[in-house]
């Protein structure tokens, strides 16, 4: 049997009257790259909030690298890497600076921070950057940046909400190389996108439509239990009977 | 404690990086603490006295010269009649009209009494009330020597027992003024200096999306407060030493008491006030709200913290708002260890009072900064 990293029953989000998370289930093997499918305002990134401990669920149960999402966040703060969809490393800070920030504080060893910075910054090929300020790098670098930073102390499961959002093709097949990187050394890849062809690249997909999970598995047996050709289409069929409207 | 010094080294390099907003912090007091208190000055001069003399003897004219002379009053000419000098006040020319009526020096040698009449223009009641008083004070004077003139010309004894009051005033002998404000007005650059940046820096991190990144860390938040308030604690005893150097060089007042008091003092002050803006922070959604919520507090506490008023001769409800701000303990406590000399055992309420604000603000801050929500 594989290792679950990741179990959800009943999981529930309610801010006030309006429900954002409806008692979502599902479960996520370690090394799988999972994906999160959904239309603006479906509830992925409150999902995925409630999974990281950045929010309290309503109801239902959640575990997280074997920690329970009410009680232990401490605790499953120090196993996961998250990249929200705004940047959010320091702008007035350079590359190597955030870099030493925040594996300073997930605990890499001052020695493993600056061998590992090394590598990563010639990996991505950012030497002549390396000491310039995050806020002057375009976008895409940006963003390959933040997952580095995510995946840098080396955390069971990293959490990425829209990664991809606003960066050109190019580099978005680079980011996706660098995920399955990722995968491959063992972290377990939890991400949104509403791309659809990112949808194909997962290991399985769940699609969420009005807070609710309405389909769930390999994206080859979803596009065979809806008799289409691609995942956009699945999509489509499963997000037209959406009520919300798009944010 | 080794990832709070990551903390730490992220949010010095962070302040040091802009190094406008850094030299600010330290020249904006400086100048400022050198040009109020100059501005701020209470004491009256000047007054604008239109005198109508209905008498024109001697004696109306020795009451002329003697205000005249007093070096508070400047004569305005104001015409031959009270109805003729009055529009001097209305338009502001004169701050106030003596009228001198006709048969002054008469009815003082005969009767030995006469009166005299002082309108005074009330809009400026500091003005209206010390101008009164100084020119009381001359005509009680002028009274005095009187007599003595009286007695001189009847050259009857006259021996009216008199009760003269002499007074000294103690730790601000000469009643200066800028004994009283410098040491406050550099406790209150300070407070505002502190309040803001760190009323304006968490909700900073709020804006640019980091505090998220940095909530998803094992960050505990109690290092995250601290990473917050020590650089800028640094910056704070900077600029208080800065002020005190100022206060020194520029006009002249060395502390009485202990520098280590004074510090030791600040050192506390300065954790509560810190603490007071990182709750603002923690409380704001944007920076703007920070900044209006950060300046409604600080007009309170400019108006209300005994600066330029008495916390004593406040109403009971002012008096207790104004004890319940910091600020307003800190003033009176730079004041007491500067011009008094007082040493710890003096100020230990006030000492007390400001680990109390230190503890509850900084929990507060604490407890309010939420990392799931």
């Amino acid at each position: 049997m594989e290792e679950k990293v990741i179990i959800c029953k009943e999981l529930t989000k309610k801010f006030g009257d309006f429900i954002a998370v409806d008692k979502i289930s599902f479960e996520v093997n370690k090394g799988e790259i999972f994906g999160f499918l959904g239309a603006n305002g479906a509830g992925k990134t409150t999902a995925m909030r409630m999974l990281c401990g950045l929010s309290f669920p309503s109801s239902g149960e959640a575990s997280v690298a074997g920690f329970n999402v009410y009680r232990q966040q401490q605790y499953i703060k120090r196993n996961i890497g998250y990249m929200s969809q705004k940047f959010s490393l320091y702008e007035d800070l350079t590359i190597l600076e955030n870099i030493r920030f925040f594996g300073g504080v997930y605990g890499v060893p001052a020695k493993e921070i600056k061998r590992r910075s090394n590598s990563l910054v010639e990996k991505l090929g950012l030497q002549s950057e390396a000491k310039k300020k995050v806020g002057d790098l375009p976008l895409g670098w940006k963003q390959k940046l933040a997952f580095s930073v995510a995946i840098f102390h080396q955390p069971k499961i990293v959490f990425l909400d829209e990664p991809t959002g606003g960066v050109d093709p190019v580099t978005r097949r680079q980011f996706w190389d660098m995920i399955y990187e990722a995968a491959a050394s063992g972290i377990t890849i939890f991400v949104t996108t509403h791309y659809m062809d990112e949808a194909e690249y997962c290991n399985r997909i769940t699609v969420m439509v009005d807070g609710k999970i309405e389909a769930l598995d390999t994206p080859q047996n979803l596009k065979k239990q809806f008799a289409v050709k691609s995942i956009d289409d699945v999509f489509y069929q499963l997000a037209r009977g959406a009520k919300r409207s798009a944010d | 404690m080794r990832v709070l010094r990551y903390i730490l080294q992220k949010e010095f390099l962070q302040i040091f990086r802009d190094k406008s907003i850094l030299a600010m912090m330290f020249v904006m007091p400086t100048i400022q603490l050198i040009i109020i208190p100059l501005a701020m000055n209470f004491d009256v001069k000047d007054i604008n006295i239109a005198i109508v003399d209905n008498d024109h003897s001697s004696l109306s004219q020795k009451l002329v010269t003697k205000v005249g002379a007093s070096g508070y009053f400047r004569y305005i000419n104001a015409g031959t009649s009270y109805q003729k000098a009055l529009p001097y006040i209305e338009n502001g020319a004169a701050d106030m009209i003596m009228e001198i009526p006709a048969g002054f020096e008469r009815n003082l040698v005969r009767e030995g009494i006469q009166k005299i009449a002082i309108s005074v223009d009330g809009i400026n009641g500091t003005k209206a009330a010390l101008g009164a008083g100084y020119l009381n004070s001359v005509i009680a004077d002028f009274n005095k020597n009187l007599q003595l003139n009286i007695i001189a010309i009847t050259k009857q004894p006259a021996a009216q027992p008199v009760i003269d009051i002499t007074f000294s005033n103690w730790y601000n002998p000469l009643s200066e003024y800028k004994y009283y404000i410098v040491p406050g007005v550099l406790v209150l650059l300070l407070t505002l200096i502190g309040g803001f940046i760190s009323a304006l820096n968490i909700v900073k991190e709020k804006e640019a999306g980091t505090i998220e990144q940095i909530n998803v860390t094992p960050v505990k938040k109690w290092e995250f407060i601290a990473g917050k308030m020590v650089p800028f604690w640094v910056i704070g005893m900077i600029v208080f030493t800065l002020g005190l150097i100022v206060t020194w060089a520029v006009y002249g007042i060395f502390p009485e008491g202990s520098f280590g008091v004074l510090y030791l003092f600040a050192a506390v002050y300065l954790v509560a006030l810190l603490g007071f803006g990182l709750l603002i922070s923690t409380y704001s959604a944007n920076q703007l709200q920070a900044m209006f919520i950060a300046f409604f507090f600080m007009m309170i506490f400019m108006l209300m913290s005994g600066l330029f008023t008495s916390v004593e001769s406040m109403p009971a409800w002012a008096g207790a708002i104004a004890h319940l701000t910091p600020i307003t303990h800190f003033i009176k406590v730079v004041r007491m260890i500067v011009l008094k000399g007082s040493d710890l055992g003096d100020i230990k309420t006030e000492f007390f009072y400001m680990i109390l604000f230190a503890v509850v603000l900084n929990g507060w801050a604490i407890w309010n900064y939420k990392k799931t929500t």
